[in-house]
Formats: structure tokens, C-alpha cells, sequence
């Protein structure tokens, strides 16, 4: 018990430190990496709450895929950084402001100074009550509930994979005019009709 | 002392504020203003496998993994407006962003 407390502070205080990191870091390339180290650390957090496979997508998915697409494009792109944050001052103090009263206000409202009750009631408005992990484990439990109960959402979140795939390939192609191209229909229905010419060549005129 | 929910709420709400911030403080860089609004996402998150795992009920994991689907899309989509933007003006900055045409 005392080594999950632990863990848990450790990788809450991790988590936020480099979530202000991302925030506050002058090259975007460093912010990327932080939010990696932001991301492996509420897979932590996960893992210590008991949701393993959630834990394991968020590396696998957000670390292995989306972070990499940021790092990527950042580095694609040949931008003055240094211009880009040189407003950036005149917004902390109305940003931290703000900030602050959200973060009061969501405090209040998480029960951080008052102790979190569950209604009595709640227990029984469960839509998909976790079985025992002597029972099963994690993912199996997850996968029981995915493909029987959330099947139709399972495939509209496969179709909004799909839309975003398409979306982004017809967003950034485009056709280069001074680029040769390969036509294959061309290739294919090209036949000697189109590619020989005869000429009938008269003798001693040459063409 | 034990880990209760509200420690979790506590470490999400912090997560979240920090998005917020981070979209105030960086409004011209479209990059960190996206990498802020990841971080919002993952505050929804851990609020959702928080209250998943300490009620008993599997339907919390089960959203986690379509708010993560959602956000994927989300980013790919805003990655890739950004480099046709990129591509057209020479520049990220927000405020380039003012001409409605193609």
C-alpha cells in the first residue's frame, strides 16, 4: 500500500511538472518530448488504478503514433520559434489568472477539500460492473464488453479513423506540374496502333 | 493514507488547467495550442478510468478508448490542416489565419 502511494505521487507529480513543461518550454521539439514523458506517466497512473490495457494503448497509440506524428510535422517545418513566443509574456499573467479560478473551482467541485462521497444509489446505475481480477483480468474483461455490448460505437470509432485517414490524405496531397508522372492506364491500353507509325517513304526523297 | 478518487480528480483537474494555460500562454503557436488541448484530453481520461476504476464499472475504460480514438483523429486531422497551412503561408502563427479562402 505504502509502495502505490508512493508510485502514485510520484507519477502525478511527474505528470503535471512536465505538462507545464510542454507548456512553458521554448522549442516546440522539447515540448513533444514532455508530453511524452506527461503520457507514460498517466500510464502510470492507470496501471496503478488497475486499467492496464487503457495504460498500454495510451503508450502504445498516443506515445508510438500520435507523438511521433507531432515530431514530424514540428520538425518538418522550418519555423522562427523564437518569433512565435515573443508575445508570449504579455499573456502569462491573465493566463495563470485564469488558470487559477478554473483550478479553484474544479477543486471545489472534486471534493478536494471536502472527502468525495459516492451517492447511495450508484452502485446499482452501473452499466458494466468490473468483474474480479481473480475472475478474469483487464483486457479480457474490456474485450467481453467491447465486441458485445459497444459493438455499434466500436465501429463508428473505426469509421471516424477512416474519415480522419482520408481527411488527412486529401488535405496534404498534392500534384506537382513540373513532376512526370506514371500513367499505368496509359501503359496498359497503349497497342501498336498508337505507338507505330508506318510512312510510306518514297526512294532517293528521304522524309 | 490511502489514494482516494479525489486525488485522482485533483491530478486531472491540475492537468487540465494546465491545457488551458498552455492555450492562453502559446495563442500564436497552432503546435503547442494542439499538444494543450492533448493534454485536456488526457485530464478527461484520467477523470473517466478514476471514476471507472473506483466504482466498479468497466463502461469508464470502455469511453477512454473512444475519447482516445476521437483525439488520434483529432490530431491527425489538425496536423494535417497545419501543414497545408504551413504550405500556403510560410508561417503558424494564429494570426495569419485571417483570410477565409483557399
Amino acid at each position: 500500500m505504502v509502495i502505490a502511494t508512493l508510485a502514485f505521487y510520484l507519477f502525478s507529480a511527474v505528470a503535471v511538472a512536465s505538462a507545464l513543461m510542454v507548456v512553458l518550454s521554448r522549442n516546440p521539439v522539447h515540448s513533444v518530448l514532455w508530453l511524452i514523458l506527461t503520457f507514460f506517466s498517466a500510464a502510470g497512473l492507470f496501471v496503478i488504478l488497475g486499467a492496464e490495457f487503457v495504460a498500454m494503448l495510451l503508450v502504445i497509440v498516443y506515445v508510438g503514433a500520435v507523438m511521433v506524428l507531432f515530431l514530424f510535422v514540428v520538425m518538418m517545418m522550418d519555423v522562427d520559434f523564437a518569433e512565435l513566443k515573443s508575445g508570449m509574456a504579455k499573456y502569462v499573467r491573465i493566463g495563470s489568472l485564469i488558470g487559477l479560478v478554473i483550478l479553484i473551482e474544479l477543486l471545489m467541485a472534486t471534493g478536494f477539500w471536502g472527502g468525495w462521497e459516492m451517492a447511495d444509489m450508484a452502485p446499482d446505475m452501473r452499466a458494466a460492473i468490473t468483474p474480479a481480477l481473480t475472475e478474469t483480468q483487464n483486457t479480457i474483461a474490456i474485450g467481453s464488453i467491447l465486441y458485445t455490448q459497444y459493438v455499434y460505437l466500436f465501429q463508428a470509432a473505426g469509421l471516424i479513423l477512416l474519415v480522419a485517414m482520408i481527411g488527412a490524405i486529401v488535405l496534404t496531397m498534392r500534384h506537382r506540374k513540373d513532376v512526370k508522372r506514371q500513367s499505368i492506364v496509359g501503359q496498359i491500353y497503349r497497342d501498336a496502333d498508337k505507338a507505330v507509325e508506318m510512312i510510306d517513304v518514297k526512294p532517293g526523297q528521304g522524309l | 493514507m490511502t489514494i482516494g478518487i479525489e486525488h485522482y480528480l485533483t491530478v486531472a483537474a491540475m492537468l487540465f488547467v494546465v491545457g488551458i494555460f498552455g492555450i492562453f500562454l502559446n495563442r500564436k503557436n497552432i503546435i503547442v495550442i494542439l499538444m494543450s488541448i492533448e493534454l485536456i484530453l488526457l485530464a478527461v481520461n484520467i477523470n473517466m478510468v478514476a471514476f471507472s476504476s473506483f466504482m466498479g464499472d468497466l463502461a469508464g475504460q470502455v469511453f477512454t478508448l473512444f475519447i482516445l480514438t476521437v483525439a488520434a483523429a483529432e490530431a491527425a486531422i489538425g496536423l494535417a490542416i497545419l501543414v497545408v497551412f504551413y504550405r500556403n503561408r510560410g508561417s503558424i502563427d494564429v494570426q495569419d489565419a485571417n483570410v477565409m479562402k483557399g
